[in-house]
């Protein structure tokens, strides 16, 4: 590479307190290249990006743009050099135009009022730089995930951004919207824009990378290829060779279990009956037996999840029956679902499954909080025995016990999740994006989970945007499109293009 | 980076983990200090227990709002609900003629009933509780007048009884102290409580973790009443009289005690010890300042700049300890 670099990060440390989070690591980005970030959650991958887009400031080494040595005591000092980052947490005010949000900080102004003007013209040469054909004037709330980022790589760009910090951007995208977001990136690379990516999708990484920095407990590992092969990417990154990354022998019918006279098929656990919500999904059907995982593809927006939800009790529906055991449960009912053995993992882990400022402890109780008292008063020491119990049953990284749910990583707070359900004895869980956010060694660690609570006779459905997860997973598909079952398929018979080709038919390319 | 627990350190006490955790206590305990140095007349018996009394209304007011913002709520009526249940409590006294006893308990039923209206209006009626509260501020305190026909009515004797002594000890003391000891059980030891942190700390989670999470508002907002309902009481015991105007602006006292205690106004954090202390600390300035004959027009702006110094030395703290 004779190409000189946009911005070099060059043998930087950072130390907080007596922890080192990044030790003598170097990396670059060169303009019209994109630099893939990797390394599992807690790697130190925010901290050196943090680093680069003037949030903190390394204790060794130096920051070199353009050849020379600067100092970046601010984001704004950063975004003078032309580096802009996009964080996994967008940074925008819903309740603004796109056009406002586009120039915020920047309004133009005549006679100190704000020149609406002015303000569209310039939002919409913005947004013309990266594709998006919206009204300037949509409130940023109305949009998805997916548009607002386009919109904050549009605000990014406007400020002449050379350089863009895009931190785990395809997490929250269903896969189409990530091709169009990549067709955005490969567009802002023929212009020479540089950028440093970060995901914790390998697929993703030959297909949109240049060159890749594996980090490792914050050190340098390796510079590769983009090209590099998956296995060998997880490799550098764990530091030892993942030998499955979905270690679930699918197809092979689970044994039967427990009671079951032998030779029988497993008993149908859950049962789902014409189950309908106006504008959310239309006469659901299906069955999960004791010991199988039932994978739910589809695209996002196809009902998915708010199907999940109506089975979990936690939104109403207007007919159909869902039956746990034989026995029926009331519409809307949390406690009684919870009760007849479902636990729920919602998709959102921090705004649905957990209370981010309470403790792990608390975290993992609140679903045996009212079932484990005696005359109203709360068991400590026994939820306390307990919470020991299963989080070191899975393996939840801490310090103690009583600390905050949300200092942890996304795959251990995932944990806490499922732990919470695996207290509660829940025989049905119902998955929604289980591995979202999570890293490649936590993923295999949950996968691991999903397989022993299916082998002690549970059952487990599992909606996924992540097709290799949905075909690694699962022992049935089912693929869902505009809130309607379109068909169902065995582990051995599925393959990418068939769920997709399910998933996507007839839908026109509205987004 | 493991599962156990770090091993205790016995050796010796954690005093800067314990001052960093408990600023309003190191505040009372300075501004203490300063007091009894700069009047003789602060430490004395009589002044001590003159700050018990008058503690005790706005902490026992204050407790019931640590419930509402634990949970992530706030409650502006019970000011005018601590006025309305003793206006209650006098008129079934004097004009309905109960038994004094019963007046009493009719009293706190009021606040009981005052409370239940706030909880179904903010968790079924899905008002803001800052709205609902609000509402009820005004209903309530005119509810007061249209009973009392603006004029105050006498207490029964069990009511002033409250107001009285216990031997040596005034009642309000010991009815402060019980109700301390009651709150705190109620939210550190009891599902109830414990359902309260998590509901504030993220209403959804708690629901999808198969909390209910209406039935836990509305029993929040029914204790916040109660306790209202309770200090009217207390109020009315030592006046001898159900006052039409009485604990006007005192919802402002016990949110600052609260917020002063260390709990936050987004909910899921707080403690009654904490509050207790925070009540302590705006009854130990106003009786300070009055001591050092400032007058109340420059006490009110010291009490503004202390709860703004308080509250913002917390976030500070926070802010430090996170990053």
């Amino acid at each position: 590479m004779s190409q000189k670099p946009l911005v070099t990060l060059q043998n930087v440390g950072k130390t907080f307190g007596p922890v080192t989070v990044i030790k003598d690591v170097t990396v670059s980005v060169y303009a019209g290249k994109v630099q893939v970030l990797l390394g599992e959650n807690g790697a130190g991958k925010s901290t050196l990006i943090k680093m680069m887009a003037g949030v903190y400031q390394p204790d060794a080494g130096r920051i070199v743009v353009d050849g020379r040595t600067v100092t970046l005591p601010t984001t704004r000092a950063a975004e003078d050099l032309g580096i802009a980052t996009i964080h996994q947490e967008l940074n925008l005010v819903p309740t603004m135009s796109i056009a406002e949000n586009v120039m915020l900080g920047r309004m133009p102004t005549r006679h100190g009022m704000v020149d609406r003007s002015a303000l569209r013209n310039r939002a919409r040469a913005a947004l013309s730089l990266i594709g998006l054909d919206v009204d300037v004037d949509t409130l940023v709330g109305e949009l998805g995930i997916a548009r607002q980022q386009l919109v904050e790589i549009a605000k990014a760009l406007s400020i002449n951004a050379r350089i863009l910090i895009l931190d785990e951007p395809t997490a929250a995208l269903t896969r189409h919207e990530t091709e169009s977001l990549f067709a955005v990136m490969a567009d802002l690379r023929s212009r020479g824009v540089g950028m440093l990516f970060i995901s914790h999708h390998l697929d993703e990484i030959a297909e949109v990378g240049d060159t890749v920095t594996v980090l490792r407990d914050g050190e340098f590992i390796a510079e590769v290829p983009a090209s590099t092969p998956e296995e060998e990417l997880v490799k550098l990154m764990v530091g030892r060779s993942i030998e499955d990354q979905y270690p679930r022998k699918t197809g092979s019918a689970p044994e039967p279990v427990g009671s079951q006279p032998v030779g029988s098929r497993p008993a149908e656990i859950l049962a789902v009956e014409h189950l309908s919500s106006s504008g959310k999904f239309t006469d659901i059907n299906f069955t999960v037996r004791a010991g199988e995982v039932l994978g739910i593809a589809g695209l996002v927006g196809a009902g998915r999840t708010e199907l999940i939800r109506a089975i979990a009790g936690a939104d109403h529906y207007d007919s159909g029956t869902v039956t746990v055991r034989g026995r029926v449960l009331p519409k809307g009912n949390i406690q009684a679902a919870i009760k007849a053995g479902i636990g729920h993992v919602p998709e959102d882990r921090k705004g649905q499954g957990l209370v981010t400022g309470a403790s792990v402890n608390d975290n993992l109780g609140y679903a045996t909080l009212a079932s484990t008292a005696r005359l109203g008063l709360a068991d400590f020491a026994g939820q306390r025995t307990r919470a020991q119990a299963v989080a070191s049953k899975l393996r939840i990284r801490m310090h103690t016990i009583d600390q905050a749910v949300g200092a942890l990583s996304g795959g251990n707070q995932q944990k806490a999740v499922f732990g919470r359900w695996i207290i509660a004895a829940s025989t049905v869980l119902l998955l929604d994006e289980p591995t979202r956010g999570v890293d490649v060694g936590a993923k295999v660690e949950i996968y691991e989970l999903m397989n022993a609570i299916t082998a002690a006779g549970g059952a487990i459905v599992m909606v996924s945007s992540e097709l290799p997860e949905i075909l690694g997973m699962s022992d049935r598909i089912l693929v869902m499109r505009d809130g309607k079952l379109a068909g169902e398929l065995a582990a051995a018979e599925a393959t990418q293009d068939r769920v997709m080709t399910l998933a996507a038919r007839d839908v026109d390319e509205k987004n | 980076m493991s599962t156990t627990t770090q091993p205790a350190t016995r050796r010796g006490f954690d005093y800067k983990k314990f001052l960093a955790n408990n600023g309003a206590l190191v505040g009372l305990v300075v501004l203490c200090i300063a007091l009894f140095i700069a009047t003789p007349d602060f430490l004395t018996g009589q002044n001590l227990l003159n700050i018990g009394i008058q503690v005790s209304t706005v902490a026992v007011l204050a407790f019931g709002m640590t419930f509402v913002i634990v949970a992530g709520g706030i409650d502006l009526s019970v000011g005018a609900v601590a006025a309305l249940s003793a206006m209650v409590s006098s008129w079934l006294f004097v004009s309905a003629g109960l038994p004094g006893w019963l007046a009493l308990g009719g009293g706190l039923v009021a606040g009981l009933l005052a409370g239940v209206v706030n909880g179904l209006a903010n968790a079924y009626g899905k008002l803001p509780s800052f709205i609902a509260t609000l509402a009820m501020l005004s209903v309530a305190r005119g509810l007061t007048l249209v009973i009392s026909d603006g004029r105050p009515i006498k207490t029964p004797a069990e009511v002033s009884f409250l107001g009285g002594n216990l031997g040596p000890v005034p009642m309000p003391i010991v009815v402060l102290l019980v109700a301390a000891l009651v709150a705190s059980f109620l939210l550190n030891r009891t599902v109830i409580g414990r359902s309260m942190y998590a509901v504030g700390g993220n209403a959804e989670a708690a629901r999808l973790s198969g909390l209910p999470v209406k039935r836990i508002l509305v029993t929040v907002f029914a204790l916040a009443g109660v306790f209202a309902a309770l200090a009217g009481l207390l109020l009315a015991g030592r006046l001898d009289s159900a006052q039409p105007q009485a604990a006007a602006g005192y919802e402002l006292d016990a949110i600052a005690a609260v917020v002063i205690g260390g709990a936050s106004l987004s909910g899921g954090l707080g403690k009654i010890s904490g509050t207790f202390v925070g009540a302590l600390v705006l009854v130990v300035i106003r009786n300070g300042l009055n001591l050092l004959n400032v007058t109340s027009f420059w006490q009110q702006v010291v009490i503004g700049l202390v709860i703004a110094l308080a509250v913002g030395v917390d976030v500070l703290r926070r802010k430090t300890r996170n990053s």
